[in-house]
């Protein structure tokens, strides 16, 4: 059983690479949907389009798609990344697109009330966004956002196409030596399901933490 | 000079006109009720007085200040408080952060001065021990209390009252007509729009009655609710005597 030993170390290395590529990810994509997000409730009308376009059109793209544009198809036009930075754009993307959606929902989730009464307090815009409407709004994104993060760390798997070496290309580099398909992929699934219920777990606890005496959040959905 | 002068104010949502011309004064400490039936306006005009809806045309002078003109709408805002149906309390915050963040955030005065005024109107509407609940912890009655103290904490030259009461189960009813009639004796200058008609007989100064986007009559609490002039006045009074 000594490959067994060695493997769980290999495949270690691939888990800590599909961990780099979800968070960064992740940020990539929080960074860009918030400003959609934004865009989307409090811009002009144009801008409005534009957002919205931005977020059907990559939400209507599968991801594997979105990673071969970017690879293989940018460098014809002189834009070249390496596939761990191709695959970390693509999901960014791809995950701007859901992460807005999530952001957006949360911000409209706040009461048109209780936007009023700040007015009525004589709030400008700054000050009801900044008081009001933002920690609510985070409240509200937490559940969402932890859903994510578990389908983009499951979506980075797709970067095995691009040849980067985490955790299933890993998995089957070892196949290919040992021929034991069954168990490693079963190594690596059992590798994701510890993450994600890890995470899920961590995530709750938050939510409890930051919860509102008497307020249930409502709309909660887990991957 | 009057404290408030609203001068033909109208108002149109897409082709249905609301407001049809509003004309009224109130002076400083004045309590007036706004009665007439269901979607004819009172709301709509409410939310004009402070810009929530923007009227179509018209003046609204608080103290000679056009407020439909004005560049600092915000400035004006902090002069006039508004209490309203659904309570729209902050739902994040604590019954103290609530009444607080207006003082603290918005006049910019300092957190132990503003937690200072908060506890004031707490103690006001009786609810000083109910300070560290959040307003999903709170009876409808207790809500619509904090959004008063929240409206009394900005320290206000006139309060709007937007059916403070239809949103409350009937034996609720009682604890927040009984804190608006203690203002109104403190001399608050108090605009109320409502459907509680013996409350509008006691504590109201004078009643405006809307009806159709238009103030069909207006007088003391004896002439309109006994001596009406208008018939529509009438008819509104008899309906409300069957039921």
């Amino acid at each position: 059983m000594h490959f067994l030993s060695s493997s769980i170390a290999v495949l270690l290395n691939g888990t800590w690479v599909t961990v780099e590529l979800t968070v960064t990810s992740l940020f990539l994509g929080t960074a860009v949907a918030v400003f959609v997000a934004l865009a989307e409730v409090y811009g002009n009308i144009w801008i409005k389009i534009a957002a919205t376009a931005y977020e059907r059109i990559i939400r209507s793209i599968p991801i594997l798609v979105i990673m071969f544009i970017i690879f293989f198809g940018f460098p014809i036009v002189g834009i070249r990344f390496d596939p761990f930075v191709a695959a970390i754009i693509s999901l960014g993307i791809r995950s701007s697109a859901y992460q807005s959606q999530i952001f957006r929902g949360s911000i409209l989730a706040v009461s048109k009330g209780q936007i009023l009464a700040a007015k009525s307090l004589g709030m400008n815009g700054r000050q009801t966004f900044l008081y009001i409407t933002l920690p609510q709004a985070l409240r509200f994104s937490i559940a969402p956002l932890t859903n994510e993060f578990t389908i983009v760390l499951k979506d980075t798997s797709i970067a095995y196409a691009l040849g980067v070496t985490e955790l299933l290309r890993e998995g089957t580099y070892i196949v290919s030596t040992t021929y034991e398909p069954l168990l490693i992929y079963s190594l690596c699934a059992a590798i994701y399901f510890v993450i994600t219920f890890g995470t899920n777990k961590f995530v709750s606890s938050m939510e409890r933490r930051f919860s509102i005496p008497g307020y249930e959040i409502r709309g909660v959905e887990r991957a | 000079m009057k404290l408030l002068e609203v001068k033909n104010l109208k108002k149109s949502f897409g082709k249905k006109e609301i407001l049809k011309g509003i004309s009224f004064n109130m002076d400083k400490s004045e309590t007036i009720v706004v009665i007439g039936p269901s979607g004819t306006g009172k709301s709509t005009m409410l939310s004009c007085i402070n810009m929530l809806t923007k009227p179509d045309s018209g003046e609204v002078l608080l103290e000679g200040e056009d407020l439909v003109k004005t560049k600092n709408i915000e400035k004006m805002r902090q002069k006039i408080g508004m209490v309203f149906q659904e309570f729209n309390l902050f739902n994040h915050l604590t019954v103290l952060d609530n009444v607080r963040i207006g003082p603290w955030k918005v006049k910019k005065i300092s957190k132990d001065a503003a937690t200072e005024i908060a506890l004031k109107n707490l103690k006001k509407v009786g609810l000083e021990d109910r300070a560290n609940a959040y307003p999903a912890e709170l009876s409808g009655g207790q809500k619509q209390r904090v959004g008063i103290a929240r409206a009394l904490a900005m320290e206000p030259d006139l309060i709007l009252f937007d059916e403070p009461t239809s949103a409350l189960d009937p034996e609720l009813v009682g604890e927040v007509l009984e804190v608006m009639k203690k203002l109104a004796q403190e001399g608050m200058t108090m605009l109320i729009v409502t459907h509680e008609m013996s409350f509008a007989r006691d504590i109201a100064d004078r009643i405006i009655f809307m009806e159709n986007g238009y103030i069909v009559e207006e007088g003391t609490p004896d002439k309109i609710l006994f001596h009406p002039e208008k018939d529509r006045t009438r008819e509104f009074l008899a309906k409300f005597r069957r039921e």
